[in-house]
């Protein structure tokens, strides 16, 4: 089971390793910021690391040294308790506890201060007009993506895959539909929960492009594992031209075999649950395929979408995600290839 | 019941022979003696076999617990590991949680308190004996339900805080979070009782002399411990409760969908969620305190800040539970305040920590196993300390938050900060328990096991967690590059276990034939040390009195004890809560069936309550009608009033000159 699956995913190791050139230290990592908010935070870490790092070693000193300066007990009569000790090494101990608990409140003030500043400067309102506004709607377990536009005929649905402008910021609507779920792309910004019947907003930017995945941080279900989803910056040409193509509904198919998988898909239990738009199936209950084929991975960036991943996903998602709610498709393997190929057809 | 000693207590000379002594051990042996065989494990209410029960029981749910732990190590040794499915694995956690949380960690170290304070006080028996009793049953029924379940595969899934609306009826359907639910619940009860007995044991049964200023400071840590359980249990019994009646009547309180509110929950649950760390850390610094006494031979290094500090922690404790919900939709400013009252927790524990080294520095060391663990707690526990301020922060919160730094976070401070003090306080005081000596050699290899295996296991879980691993995942993908470190954590866990196995297997070769310890084989100073090893079943024969803060350490051969109490009876001595002045004679309610019977109609209602609401009236009266039992059928205290006012008493003897305020 586990050395198939393995296999099954290694593709995906290099196809994502290559998509993130620019990511050395991971696709998804608060270490490795690559937006002005990650970057912050990580300035934090870091300096609150080095602080801690040099108040532990200290306290292993004094210990060390307490434990190495320690009387040796040579008979019986050295276990006579100490009940009292001289005034001047009690008063000694006392000026050095009230100058360490003294450091302590210091210390602690400048983290206070610190992540004050670094607070307000990320949760800084931006308008709904500045930058791209993205409504991200957490599922058990995927995300919904709408990139919203005052022009109606612009809005477009997508799932498990935001594309954003490197340099520009993007405004985060976030909602639940069903339980909580948080949204985290640690090398952009820190999450943010997703709680039903609440509406969460938060911004961040890419200064660099690459992939960074994200992963769902709110315990949700039987799923919460694997309830990923990829961030991709990309040039502001590129990104226009993925909106454009984003915003167009689906090409029709052209060849017979494509033909026929969108009648099976239309005819069948899959536009039950799945959108396609300029077709009849308009159902949301699952993610909106409209441009399926263009997206990276599938099953909330579980698996890439190469090779055959789609096929088997389709044929049976619970081996590779088990409770997911897509039920097992028993397809012909004719009529399996049929749908794999309009799918394939929806760039 | 009680009657008053005629005042003014004075110092009376009175000889007693080798003759009045046997008489009188005599007498209090058949007085106090316990009863056998199974119904006698139902009426017993002595508190050191109240004590021992939790502790063993407490303690076999820590190994179910360690067993959850190593199940999920296994699963994440490797990405896409098969071991458990999913639906199991999301139950071992929860379980885990719940168990270490709930059945574990709370319970063993208040029952050291239920099991010590009337030692170390020189009481005969807790307060409210049968109290006691009652919340022992109430616990051990709550953890064979959680158990029963989880065995049967309907184990709670929902995580140890069971958020809604993922815990409400429409995301877990079927009766798993019920039983957490009414778990939750029965452990509360049991903490409470608990926590009623350890205060009014503490405040109004210490020995002559003892003023608030000479309590050992475990006890202090017992009490503060006992006033936030007070604060913080009702506050999840009652998000226990609505979520119970939310799945149960369709009340629809955390039902967002209905107009409810999923965040009340969150803000409940964390109302005790945070002081509950600190209600299992508190009474670690109480065993601490002891052991460094002990092993450095001196006083403690500023005595009155230490207390200071415990309480401080208590009151702070309560003004941080929003730090665990800093990613919800949150007012900046209100998050702030959250920020600097987090970070100001750590000055009260800071205080504490340098008061040790003091102590410690230039001290005469004993380098033994108890001494050890108290050292492996400093070096864990500041780091844990230290994490804890990171996650303080807003900024830095909102990218650890849910992450494995948490869980890193999270075990240094309750292994590091309470189950190295445990295992200490289990070698400092197995001998008092068994009356035989934990071996020094095994107690070795147990302390370096468990250090090195911890830290393996949970040091990595930072890195981990910065590389952006969220808490509570079944697996992971290969190319997240979290492999590795996975497999150094399961293969630390592996070391920690050995090292519990040392600690189970020295502790039967001990009871078998370790060296016997006599009544005080540390030459320690507090009050338990003063009675053998085990203690009669009436603690002490004469009630000590206490002439210093170092109640052994100040005794000489002129120091008064009490004596006068009923032989007859069971019969104690009430002081005053601060200057613990003799107040009253008491009688000690003796075995009873009773608190059992209270238990079962407490168990009947909330487990039938799983499945009808009918169960909570039916459940009222028979816990009426038990109740009625518990105060009323009690032969045994009104045959024993006759005999005292029969015999007369001498009255109870205290020197005046021990009134005075300062050692």
């Amino acid at each position: 089971m586990r050395s198939k699956y393995s296999q099954l995913l290694s593709p995906g190791i290099a196809a994502l390793a290559a998509l993130t050139s620019t990511a050395c230290s991971g696709v998804q990592s608060a270490l490795d910021p690559a937006g002005p908010q990650a970057h912050n935070i990580s300035r934090l870490w870091w300096l609150m690391f080095y602080v801690c790092t040099a108040v532990f070693i200290a306290v292993t000193i004094v210990l060390g040294l307490a434990i190495n300066r320690s009387r040796k007990i040579s008979g019986a009569e050295d276990l006579a308790p100490e009940l009292e000790m001289p005034p001047e090494a009690e008063t000694r101990r006392r000026n050095i506890v009230a100058a360490a608990t003294a450091f302590t409140v210091v210390t602690l003030f400048v983290f206070l201060v610190a992540s004050f500043f670094v607070g307000r400067g990320m949760s800084a309102e931006l308008s709904a007009k500045q930058g791209v506004v993205v409504e991200v709607t957490g599922h058990q377990w995927w995300w919904e993506v709408r990139y919203l536009n005052d022009d109606a005929s612009s809005i477009f649905t997508t799932a498990n895959e935001i594309h954003i402008p490197v340099g520009t910021p993007v405004t985060l609507t976030l909602k639940a539909s069903d339980v909580i779920h948080s949204f985290w792309v640690p090398n952009l910004h820190g999450k943010t929960d997703a709680i039903p019947g609440k509406v969460a907003t938060m911004w961040f930017q890419a200064d660099r492009p690459g992939t960074y995945r994200g992963q769902c941080a709110e315990y949700c279900g039987l799923q919460h594992a694997h309830m990923g989803l990829i961030v991709i910056a990309e040039s502001r040409e590129q990104f226009n031209s993925w909106i454009t193509s984003q915003t167009q509904p689906a090409i029709q198919p052209s060849s017979a075999t494509a033909a026929r998988g969108q009648q099976i898909f239309m005819s069948g239990t899959c536009n039950m649950c799945h959108a396609i738009s300029g077709t009849e199936a308009g159902s949301n209950i699952g993610p909106n395929l409209t441009h399926i084929a263009s997206r990276q991975t599938i099953g909330a960036a579980t698996m890439t979408n190469l090779g055959d991943h789609l096929s088997q996903w389709i044929a049976d998602s619970q081996k590779i995600k088990p409770g997911n709610r897509m039920p097992p498709h028993n397809l012909s393997p004719e009529d399996l290839q049929a749908v794999i190929d309009y799918m394939q057809t929806l760039k | 019941m009680a009657q008053a000693i005629p005042k003014p207590v004075q110092l009376v000379d009175i000889e007693l022979t080798e003759a009045d002594i046997a008489r009188d051990k005599r007498e209090m042996e058949r007085t106090w003696r316990r009863p056998k065989g199974l119904w006698g494990f139902l009426v017993e209410t002595d508190h050191k076999v109240i004590g021992l029960r939790y502790i063993i029981t407490a303690f076999i749910f820590f190994l179910f617990g360690g067993i959850e732990a190593a199940l999920m190590r296994i699963q994440l040794a490797f990405p896409e590991n098969h071991f458990l499915n999913p639906d199991r694995y999301n139950q071992v956690f929860t379980v885990h949680g719940t168990t270490m949380m709930f059945l574990f960690a709370v319970p063993i170290v208040t029952a050291m308190g239920i099991y010590f304070v009337p030692l170390m006080i020189g009481a005969r028996d807790v307060a409210f004996p049968r109290l006691n009793a009652y919340g022992y049953f109430v616990y051990l029924i709550g953890g064979i339900l959680l158990y029963t379940s989880f065995l049967l595969n309907t184990g709670p899934d929902a995580g140890w805080f069971s958020y809604v609306p993922l815990a409400g009826p429409s995301y877990s359907p079927g009766k798993r979070v019920d039983i957490w639910a009414q778990m939750i619940t029965f452990t509360e009860i049991s903490g409470l009782a608990g926590a009623i007995v350890v205060i009014g044991t503490a405040f109004k049964m210490r020995a002559p002399g003892m003023s608030l200023n000479r309590i050992p400071l475990f006890v202090w840590a017992q009490v503060v411990t006992a006033f936030m359980i007070l604060f913080a249990m009702p506050s999840v019994m009652l998000a226990s409760g609505l979520l119970a009646s939310d799945r149960l009547v369709d009340t629809h309180i955390f039902n967002p969908a209905e107009g409810g509110d999923a965040i009340l929950y969150q803000h409940m649950f964390w109302f005790f969620g945070h002081p509950e760390v600190y209600i299992i850390f508190i009474p670690a610094l109480g065993f601490i305190s002891p052991i460094i006494i002990a092993f450095a031979r001196r006083k403690i290094f500023g005595y009155t800040a230490m207390v200071l500090s415990l309480v401080a922690t208590a009151f702070i404790g309560f003004g941080l539970w929003v730090h665990h919900m800093f990613a919800t939709p949150l007012p900046q400013l209100g998050e702030s305040f959250f920020t600097a009252a987090s970070m100001m927790i750590a000055i009260p524990t800071g205080v504490q920590i340098f008061c040790w080294l003091a102590t410690l520095w230039g001290s005469k060391l004993q380098m033994r196993t108890p001494l050890l663990f108290v050292l492996g707690f400093f070096t864990i526990f500041v780091i844990g300390g230290l994490t804890g301020l990171m996650l303080a922060s807003v900024p830095l919160d909102l990218q650890i938050h849910d992450t494995f730094f948490v869980v890193a976070h999270l075990h240094y401070v309750l292994i590091g900060g309470s189950v190295f003090p445990l295992f200490g306080a289990f070698y400092y005081w197995f001998p008092k328990w068994s009356g035989r000596m934990l071996g020094e050699r095994l107690g070795k290899w147990n302390f370096w096991l468990m250090f090195i295996g911890f830290n393996l296991v949970f040091f990595p879980m930072h890195q981990l967690g910065l590389k952006g691993m969220p808490r509570r995942v079944y697996t992971y993908l290969p190319e997240t590059g979290w492999g590795n470190l996975n497999l150094l954590a399961s293969i630390g866990a592996f070391i920690l276990a050995i090292g519990v196995l040392v600690f189970i297997v020295n502790a039967i070769s001990a009871l078998r034939a370790g060296e016997v310890a006599g009544d005080n084989p540390w030459a320690a100073d507090s009050l338990e040390w003063a009675t053998s090893s085990p203690p009669p079943d009436y603690n002490f024969l004469y009630l000590p009195t206490v002439s210093g803060r170092y109640a052994l350490w100040s005794q000489t051969d002129k120091t008064p004890i009490v004596y006068g109490l009923s032989t007859q009876k069971r019969e104690t001595l009430v002081t005053s809560v601060i200057a613990a002045n003799p107040e009253l004679r008491f009688d000690v309610p003796g075995t009873s069936i009773w608190p059992f019977m209270v238990a079962l109609a407490t168990a009947e209602a909330f487990i039938v309550g799983i499945f009808t609401p009918w169960a909570f009236p039916i459940g009222a009266v028979l816990a009426f009608a038990a109740l009625a039992g518990w105060f009323f059928a009690d032969p045994d205290h009104s045959n024993k009033k006759v005999i005292e006012q029969t015999e007369g008493h001498r009255p109870a003897t205290q020197p005046k000159e021990l009134r005075a305020e300062e050692a």
